[in-house]
């Protein structure tokens, strides 16, 4: 008898593929499943079991299902592509230089002044000042260090 | 207000093709980013130094309110966050 193609190995690795390439494309636009993928660890988890079990029946009746040898080599690729992911929400994206000298809560925002789109020079403490027209100051300033778009 | 790497030509250039009306001012040389120790040393683009992501509310009085460094590359200040601090601290509202 012709053994059968090991399908749930196979979509269980088509599921694990899905896993970043989903958090690429739309999980990483939501804060809710971006600074903790759970969704992204769940369809890893998911993917990875099929293709456990996949193999796992692939050596036990070896005689109606394929796959021992693919099976083990695209389990190895789905485990390291999950490491992979791992590493990188949970290492790459930590390694930040740790700014000692950035200023705490409590103390003075350091001052500074730079030229605007027509060149001429602005400071941070002027916004706060009334200005010549009658208008008050600001009241508060959000300074925000923006880095690429999330 | 914002502050970008860019020359002020090219802000002037932005400001016109998206509308905004905010102060937009140019930092050529990273001296905000270097003055308040964000720089990320050559994590730019080729190689280059660009600012960690980082958020500071600052009173009238020129006085840190709020600040936040993420542990995260990827997990910043949400505005609705950001907000409600302004709220906590009484900064909003008319002046």
């Amino acid at each position: 008898m012709k053994r059968r193609w090991n399908a749930l190995l196979w979509a269980g690795f088509l599921v694990v593929l899905a896993a970043p390439v989903t958090y690429l494309t739309v999980f990483v636009r939501f804060p809710v499943t971006r600074d903790l993928p759970w969704a992204t660890l769940l369809i890893f988890g998911a993917g990875l079991l099929l293709m456990v079990f996949g193999l796992r029946r692939a050596f036990r009746e070896p005689q109606i299902y394929r796959g021992k040898i693919s099976g083990s080599i695209v389990l190895t690729a789905g485990v390291a592509l999950f490491g992979l992911f791992l590493v990188s929400i949970f290492y790459t994206l930590r390694q930040l230089p740790p700014s000692n000298g950035a200023p705490r809560v409590g103390q003075k925002a350091p001052d500074f002044t730079l030229p605007d789109t027509d060149g001429n020079p602005v400071s941070l403490s002027k916004l706060f000042e009334a200005e010549a027209g009658g208008g008050a100051g600001a009241r508060a300033a959000l300074l925000i260090f923006y880095r690429g778009y999330w | 207000m914002a502050i970008s790497v860019d020359p002020p030509e090219r802000n002037r250039e932005l400001c016109g093709k998206q509308g905004y009306t905010f102060t937009f001012l140019s930092d050529v040389s990273s001296d905000a980013i270097r003055l308040y120790d964000l720089v990320h040393e050559k994590a730019g683009p080729g190689g280059t130094d660009i600012s960690r992501p980082a958020e500071f509310l600052i009173d009238s009085q020129g006085t840190v309110r709020w600040a936040n460094l993420t542990d995260s590359i990827a997990v910043r200040a949400r505005p609705e966050q950001v907000l409600k601090i302004v709220d906590d601290l009484k900064l909003g509202g008319p002046s």
